[in-house]
């Protein structure tokens, strides 16, 4: 198989989180969620060079690695800004008023769902998981629960105080 | 002794900050059964489990014991993974579980992994549960520096490793077929069955795969023994144990309740539930088990919550395909409902059901892993057709459309996310048919 080549490197803590989790099966390739995590985290997104380094790092062939990547929402091409905003509008969010609250953060951040702006990056999430606490956001480990449009200034004013990349836990 | 609204099999912990971190579980008595059970022979504690009547909590609700059983006799290498991928619309008590409780799943995942024979097991975490991640990766390793993880395990010399992988954003995951193969480091696509996981799974050695909930009240039942928990149950049932539901929706007090089985949909939502959110309105629709439930009516609300009851009880009206025709299960079997993942939401009068639908029908066809045709195509055109239905551009025979869209998606894929959106598709359809039809003319007439 070819070695693939690229020009960027993991972090040595990086590389020793994928060399222990390799300990942890039977075979390299068990590890490329992990360390898809790891790379966008070190490289911002996945560029084609980030998944690359994936490929050579497990001895996996790069369409496997593109393929894996391109199939979980979690993984983005481009880079985005470091809060990612996970407005759940599902049916229990829905209910209570989730479509007003992901329009109501549209027009603070001046961005539209799937834009980015320098500190956020806003995204229009399936069920997190929160439906006794709907309206909810989830931001990295945080989340935001029985949100109302009057808390919007207030959550964003924290965050960009208290910035929550999900990178925090790659 | 029949479960009442004090018993807490498993939530016992809960709002207990301290109780995530080792000493204080200990101090309350935790990773006392897991030293016990390993003194056990694993046939003494399969046996316990079977008695128990335990079902799966992930969403079928198949009794654990005899999954258990599927494991061929003599297997060398075998595996026990955590489904912990939850994300079926309405759900929210796996995630409250692992935040709580890391512990209690780990205790219960060391009992099942040496009743099966597991030595090398994981438990696969949604990839957005980054909170959960963190917590659960601080109580694995934990225990591993108390010696109850690893290759001596409470220096009995028995292995059991535990790692926690986490996801990455993906429903289909969720499927224990499509979770292996996600774990292999895959697209998370489902495989055919059979063979089964626990003949075939993971690194196609036999795996068990078992909800978060489901492990968590293992401890329970080796403690106390399988005919205790199954008296748990509605007398003379098949359901052992409580249930946590999640009520969401348009009640006043929502959350996540440890409830007897034997609770109805109408004590629940006015007794634990507070009634409805908004003086003056009624409730519409209740979905019964997660968004891939049908729903039940205002009038079907004095059937318990229980698995069975949901399936057969006869105040249900069956699922129609086209009117008056029934949905056919396979060998002339009704649909009525199931219990599901306990995801409850409540809808009131004031809500627009065909809104409700599309935003159901718009998850099934954003979560289609594209593999099967029937699925990848029909749950797209399902929320093409609800979407038009919902924002004023229905047209004359759409309600038809929508229920042939859904039959022929139901039965003719690999996995159950066909039934997912095609049975609550069907369901609202026949409870709701005029909705749907005012939609269809007013469109038409536009």
């Amino acid at each position: 198989m070819p070695v693939e080549s690229t020009s960027l490197q993991f972090s040595p803590q990086a590389r020793q989180k994928i060399d222990a989790l390799c300990e942890r099966y039977p075979s390299k390739q068990p590890v490329v969620l992990a360390a898809l995590h790891l790379a966008q985290k070190e490289f911002g997104a996945l560029s084609d060079d980030a998944m690359r380094l994936v490929a050579r790092t497990l001895e996996l062939p790069y369409p496997h690695v593109f393929g894996v990547a391109t199939f979980y929402t979690m993984f983005r091409r481009e880079p985005a800004g470091d809060n990612v905003l996970r407005v759940c509008t599902n049916v229990s969010c829905m209910l209570r008023g989730a479509y007003d609250v992901l329009e109501g953060l549209e027009q603070r951040l001046g961005i539209k769902v799937g834009g980015s702006n320098d500190k956020f990056h806003l995204v229009e999430e399936e069920c997190i998981a929160a439906c006794a606490n709907a309206p909810a956001i989830l931001c990295g480990t945080k989340y935001f629960l029985d949100v109302g449009v009057d808390q919007l200034d207030e959550i964003i004013e924290y965050l960009q105080q208290n910035p929550h990349p999900e990178s925090e836990v790659a | 002794m029949p479960a009442d609204l004090d018993t807490k099999v498993i939530t016992a912990r809960f709002g207990n900050e301290a109780a995530k971190q080792i000493a204080e579980y200990e101090k309350l008595g935790g990773y006392q059964v897991a030293r016990k059970a390993l003194g056990m022979k694993p046939e003494d504690i399969h046996a316990e489990v079977k008695a128990s009547n335990l079902r799966g909590r992930g969403g079928a609700g198949f009794p654990t014991g005899i999954k258990w059983g599927f494991v061929p006799k003599g297997a060398e290498v075998v595996h026990l993974v955590c489904n912990a991928d939850e994300s079926e619309p309405g759900t929210c008590k796996d995630r409250e579980l692992l935040y709580w409780d890391p512990h209690l799943l780990i205790e219960g995942m060391i009992i099942a992994a040496y009743t099966i024979g597991a030595e090398e097991n994981y438990i696969y975490i949604r990839g957005e549960m980054m909170r959960e991640v963190q917590v659960l990766r601080a109580a694995v390793d934990e225990a591993y520096e108390r010696g109850y993880l690893g290759d001596n395990i409470f220096g009995t010399g028995k292995r059991c490793n535990l790692t926690v992988h986490r996801g990455a954003g993906a429903y289909i995951c969720g499927e224990e077929t499509a979770l292996l193969n996600s774990l292999e480091g895959l697209r998370g696509q489902p495989r055919l069955k059979p063979p089964f996981p626990a003949v075939k799974g993971l690194f196609s050695d036999p795996t068990i795969v078992n909800n978060v909930e489901t492990l968590m009240n293992i401890p329970a039942i080796v403690d106390k023994g399988g005919e205790w928990y199954a008296k748990l149950g509605p007398e003379g049932g098949r359901s052992g144990g409580t249930r946590i539901v999640c009520v969401s929706g348009h009640v006043k007090k929502p959350g996540v309740y440890e409830l007897p089985m034997t609770i109805t949909f109408r004590q629940l939502i006015d007794d634990i539930c507070g009634g409805m959110w908004r003086e003056g309105t009624e409730v519409k629709a209740v979905i019964p088990g997660g968004s891939s439930m049908p729903p039940l009516t205002a009038d079907e609300l004095d059937v318990p919550i229980e698995f069975d009851a949901l399936m057969t009880d006869e105040r249900i009206r069956p699922v129609e395909v086209l009117r008056g025709e029934k949905f056919d299960m396979g060998g002339g079997r009704e649909l009525r409902t199931m219990a599901g993942s306990g995801g409850i939401v409540v809808i009131d009068d004031q809500t627009d059901i065909v809104k409700v639908c599309w935003r159901i029908m718009k998850f099934y066809a954003h979560e289609s892993c594209g593999q099967c045709t029937p699925c990848r195509e029909g749950t797209g055109w399902l929320e093409k057709v609800c979407k038009r239905l919902a924002h004023g551009g229905g047209k004359a025979g759409d309600a038809d459309l929508l229920a042939t869209i859904a039959h022929g998606i139901a039965g003719n894929t690999i996995c159950p996310l066909g039934e997912a959106a095609a049975w609550p598709m069907l369901g609202f359809l026949t409870k709701f048919r005029d909705e749907f039809e005012a939609k269809c003319a007013s469109g038409a007439a536009a």
